[in-house]
């Protein structure tokens, strides 16, 4: 009995952990943020820095969301070109978190457009947690 | 008599000749000496060029541009402040994309529009913006502004995908226009 209930914590631990998405590209990122000094990435925190609305560059209030739709496993829009930005979630677009490169310029281009600097790799950790829980 | 009829066609036969010239922006004999000319803008056939610039907006075809635009819009300093956006690219794919923007650009092409591009940036600073350009303007400036920036469904002339359809192929002429919210437009 206590095997049973053993194996079943262990099942249901599993499950919990496997919600969240990883891919071999991410695993290469949290290591090299890791490698840079970041630590202890969570995701509580990259999602309250990405829907923190921050003055853009015309003035106007803008966060991750303003391009990427408030639902995560929605197409979002670019607030100036109107480009379908295909979502973000992993559990609806598997493309997505695949190719470091990708990661790395789109964080690169975006943390610029929004915060007028690049991310930490503190943030970009989070940011990343974050994004794989969805 | 016979010569007052003489004069007056040639008068004619020049004045149609001298406007010609003026709205095509490409003499007579240019025209003639180029058995090469294809119809509109060549489409863009470099892989990484679709990609890389078609993740932010339509992949404009480098036929739209002289090079002396690219070469002013394709440096990393340039892309890191792109009409307000960062579009940085890494070393290797800027040299891709900027030598294929550069052997395709209207100066190099022998198609339609991008001669007349060509032309009408021969002599002046590099343009920026495809919107700039002296052709460009003047194909839309009898469009209505409601119709483009008014237009909730356009919003501004650099969207030619808004209303040319076929823009992706590059093709841009009178037929595949389709104005959002106003079907009725003929130009």
């Amino acid at each position: 009995m206590k095997k049973l209930y053993t194996a079943m914590v262990l099942v249901g631990a599993m499950v919990m952990v496997s919600t969240a998405w990883a891919t071999p590209a991410t695993d290469e990122l949290f290591t090299r943020y890791q490698s840079e000094g970041a630590k202890n990435f969570d995701a509580k925190r990259g999602g309250d820095n990405w829907v923190k609305k921050v003055k853009g560059e015309e003035a106007e209030m803008m966060s991750c969301q303003t391009c990427h739709s408030e639902d995560l496993t929605k197409q979002g829009k670019h607030h100036k070109t109107g480009k379908v930005i295909e979502p973000m979630a992993p559990s609806v677009n598997a493309e997505r978190f695949t190719d470091v490169k990708k990661i790395e310029k789109w964080f690169k281009r975006n943390c610029k457009d929004v915060l007028a600097r690049e991310c930490t790799s503190q943030e970009k950790g989070d940011y990343l947690k974050f994004l794989l829980s969805k | 008599m016979m010569q007052n009829r003489y004069m007056m066609v040639l008068l004619a036969a020049i004045f149609l000749a001298g406007s010609g010239v003026a709205q095509a922006e490409e003499t007579f004999w240019q025209w003639m000496a180029n058995p090469w000319r294809e119809k509109e803008v060549q489409p863009v056939t470099n892989k990484l060029y679709q990609e890389e610039c078609s993740a932010c907006h339509l992949a404009y075809q480098p036929g739209l541009l002289p090079s002396k635009s690219w070469e002013k819009l394709l440096t990393e300093e340039a892309l890191s402040d792109h009409f307000g956006d960062d579009a940085s690219l890494d070393a290797d794919a800027l040299k891709e994309i900027k030598d294929y923007a550069l052997e395709n650009a209207a100066d190099k092409s022998f198609h339609k529009r991008s001669r007349k591009i060509a032309l009408a940036t021969r002599d002046v600073e590099a343009p920026l913006r495809i919107t700039e350009v002296r052709y460009i303007k003047r194909k839309h400036h009898e469009i209505p502004e409601k119709m483009i920036k008014g237009n909730k469904d356009v919003k501004s002339l650099s969207f030619c995908n808004a209303c040319h359809t076929r823009a992706k192929e590059g093709i841009y002429d009178n037929d595949t226009v389709k104005i959002p919210n106003y079907p009725d437009w003929e130009d």
